[in-house]
């Protein structure tokens, strides 16, 4: 029987596991959200603004490994998706966003509601596809979803053309796909692997540097293992948290900019570097010329083009991180060889006098709400169980320091692009994903204003997430810069003429609560958590002038901290 | 690379967008019509050239990717090149265009266009034994390559 484009677009989603879609309609999809409308399986979320359908779209992934998806319409509705798309892109998120676009006969001729989707998107996707004919829109969805997924995941646009959705074709959803130009790398070079493990026995100073990659790879659990069995220091990236227990003894905390005292110093100080699923990233690294001096690196990436891209390393092994560790773990085990005990003794002792710092120590006495206060009596409430998303700033680097995730898929935030207005609608996705999870936006009164917009949508469909706004009545980041590098000429980044965040929540259907008491912290948050079926706006009026310690400045390296 | 209708803008745009530099960059259909294949003359250090590389085969449009310049390999561009032609200058330019092997392949009372097909030193060489206000008009189709030997893309 032959269907619609429309009807083959929702039968490949439902062939796909789809379960929810996040969009906004418009001229171009009208055909797509006709045939939504005729059917039961597949939920579709709507959205405030097309940003927020990405980023809805993104968080569903990050906290399921499973490909989120957005559908928006032609010309607006795409440019407002892009910049969920690139935040997918910089951080490999598996991603699926359908983009309407103008009958396909009036393509180039500045159409009402017509941008190039494919010429704006195609440097912040993995791919993109434009559809011109029905006959291959199934096929081009099974590819979709396929590149999405493998390898080194990423969002994949497909552009589609009203008529397109009108026209009818037989409907075949491909059961595999196999393409001649894209066959992502699975197993590590058995000849590498072994040099990686005679390299890290031999190692007197060795540290696991371990990045996002090993969350998206679903390599928690074999990280684990081979950590504890080595007995050796571990550091996650932003990126990495919950891919390896933040409460074991072993774990160091976040490395770089804002990484711990610890983390940063055993980074430094290594002989061996085991990276894995990370990008030594700018953040990361500090001044790349003052990088890990004394370090033999090991890098484990699904993507060579991650492998001495930004530091030269001396064993490259291309492969899933899954199927490395593995590898890595059956080899320990086979060889029977030992690590140095003796010297991995006194590098602990080294580490242990490092921790002795207290780095994230701050002043528990003050009469002001202290934001790394807020994150601790987050944590203590939710027993470090929540899903955690956040937006970008001061607010985030707290979230990811005081937060301690012990479970990978947890924390959900924007690394790579850096971009406020996530946390929202990301969270929405996440309790979307995890509907009786506890969800929490940790955010400041900066960040939730660019993506506000969402309460409603959180009102519509009962989403009780929990936001958790550290408001300092300014943008913490860049005030703490302007602090530090300018003087103290704060340009443009005290925040004025801010709303009733509580008024503004309550305006929504919610729940709004102002808390300016230290004394009145913990309390509050747990008033917060027991309203399990409310959306809570809990604004917290924060010391105006804290900052986030340890930091990198800028030209410096890992053993050159600002620290309290 | 996949004979889809913007795949060398994929390439290009990762060239202008990672900073690599693009000498030249030639694209034309294969002997399969289903694929095209693409010359591209870049230059950097062994890093940046390493580096390209493995972006180009991240994109998903590219089938397969050589460094010719790891091995024997020729490279031919073509060159047509409009000059003044009149006096004795029409004698001069013929004997040129035979010294390089060139044809002259359209005459009129005052110019002439010469075709050189040759490696891209060669059509310097010739550009600038001729006189530079003589010269009417360039148009260069950038490079070509291809192994030496039996070797090819598909081996």
């Amino acid at each position: 029987m032959e269907l619609t484009g429309a009807e083959i677009l929702v039968r490949s989603l439902k062939e796909e596991g789809v379960k929810h879609l996040f969009g906004y309609p418009g001229g171009a999809v009208l055909h797509i959200y006709d045939a939504l409308y005729q059917q039961e399986d597949i939920k579709h979320v709507l959205v405030r603004h097309e940003q927020a359908a990405t980023h809805a779209a993104d968080g569903y992934a990050r906290s399921t490994g499973k490909a989120g998806v957005a559908l928006v319409t032609s010309g607006p509705g795409a440019t407002n998706a892009v910049t969920g798309i690139a935040t997918a892109y910089m951080d490999s998120i598996p991603m699926v966003v359908i983009t309407g676009q103008v009958f396909t006969n009036m393509i180039g001729n500045d159409a009402f509601q017509e941008v190039d989707s494919i010429g704006i998107t195609r440097p912040c996707v993995k791919h993109n596809f434009l559809v011109k004919e029905v006959a291959d829109l199934a096929e081009t969805i099974k590819k979709a979803f396929y590149i999405a997924t493998t390898g080194r995941p990423g969002p994949v646009v497909i552009d589609l053309p009203k008529d397109v959705t009108a026209n009818k074709a037989e409907f075949n959803y491909p059961k595999t796909i196999k393409m001649r130009s894209y066959s992502p790398v699975e197993m590590g070079d058995a000849g590498e692997i072994k040099r990686a493990v005679a390299m890290m026995l031999s190692a007197k100073r060795p540290i696991f540097y371990t990045g996002g990659g090993v969350v998206l790879g679903r390599g928690a659990a074999e990280l684990t293992e081979l950590v504890q069995q080595l007995n050796y220091p571990i550091t996650n990236t932003l990126m990495g948290l919950g891919a390896y227990p933040a409460t074991d003894k072993q774990f160091l905390g976040m490395l770089g900019m804002h990484g711990t005292y610890e983390a940063n110093m055993t980074m430094h100080h290594c002989d061996v570097l085991i990276a894995i699923g990370a990008r030594f990233d700018d953040r990361v690294t500090g001044n790349i010329e003052k990088f890990c001096p004394h370090a033999r690196i090991i890098h484990v990436d699904i993507d060579p083009s991650s492998i001495s891209k930004n530091v030269k390393v001396d064993v490259p092994i291309v492969g899933s991180v899954t199927n490395v560790l593995q590898e890595m773990i059956a080899m320990l085990k086979k060889g029977g060889k030992k690590p140095d005990e003796q010297a991995i003794g006194e590098w602990w002792q080294q580490i242990t006098a490092w921790r002795a710092a207290d780095c994230l120590k701050y002043d528990t006495e003050s009469d002001k709400v202290k934001p790394q206060q807020v994150v601790e009596a987050l944590y203590r409430e939710t027993n470090g169980d929540a899903y955690v998303t956040s937006d970008v700033g001061q607010h985030q680097m707290w979230a990811a320091q005081y937060y301690k995730f012990d479970k990978p898929y947890r924390w959900i935030n924007s690394g790579g692009l850096g971009t406020m207005g996530f946390g929202l609608p990301a969270a929405m996705g996440v309790q979307f994903a995890h509907p009786d999870a506890t969800v929490a936006c940790v955010t400041g009164e900066g960040s939730i204003q660019m993506c506000i917009q969402e309460l409603s949508t959180c009102l519509q469909y009962g989403l009780p997430i929990k936001i958790i706004a550290l408001n300092n009545r300014y943008l913490g980041m860049v005030r703490q810069w302007q602090e530090f590098f300018y003087d103290g000429r704060y340009a443009m980044s005290y925040m004025d003429a801010l709303p009733d965040f509580v008024k503004l929540a309550e305006s929504y259907g919610h729940v709004g609560m102002r808390i300016d008491n230290p004394a009145d912290v913990d309390g509050a948050m747990e008033e917060a958590m027991k309203l399990k079926d409310r959306l809570v706006f809990m604004d917290f009026v924060t010391d105006s002038e804290e900052n986030v310690y340890p930091m990198i400045p800028a030209g410096a390296g890992l053993n050159e901290m600002i620290l309290v | 690379m996949e004979n889809e209708a913007g795949a060398l803008s994929r390439v290009a745009g990762l060239f202008s967008a990672r900073g690599y530099n693009i000498e030249s960059l030639t694209v034309a259909p294969t002997e399969d019509a289903s694929m095209s294949r693409m010359t591209i003359v870049t230059s950097g250090s062994e890093d940046i050239i390493v580096q390209i590389t493995k972006q180009l085969n991240k994109l998903i449009d590219v089938v397969k990717l050589v460094n010719l310049s790891e091995a024997e390999h020729i490279e031919r561009e073509m060159a047509l090149i409009k000059v003044k032609a009149v006096g004795e200058a029409r004698e001069e330019y013929k004997r040129l265009a035979d010294i390089f092997n060139g044809r002259i392949i359209d005459v009129t009372e005052a110019s002439y266009t010469i075709e050189l097909t040759d490696s891209g030193e060669k059509i310097v060489e010739f550009i600038a034994a001729i006189n530079a206000d003589q010269i009417i008009e360039i148009v260069r189709s950038g490079v070509s390559g291809i192994a030496r030997g039996e070797k090819s893309l598909h081996s």
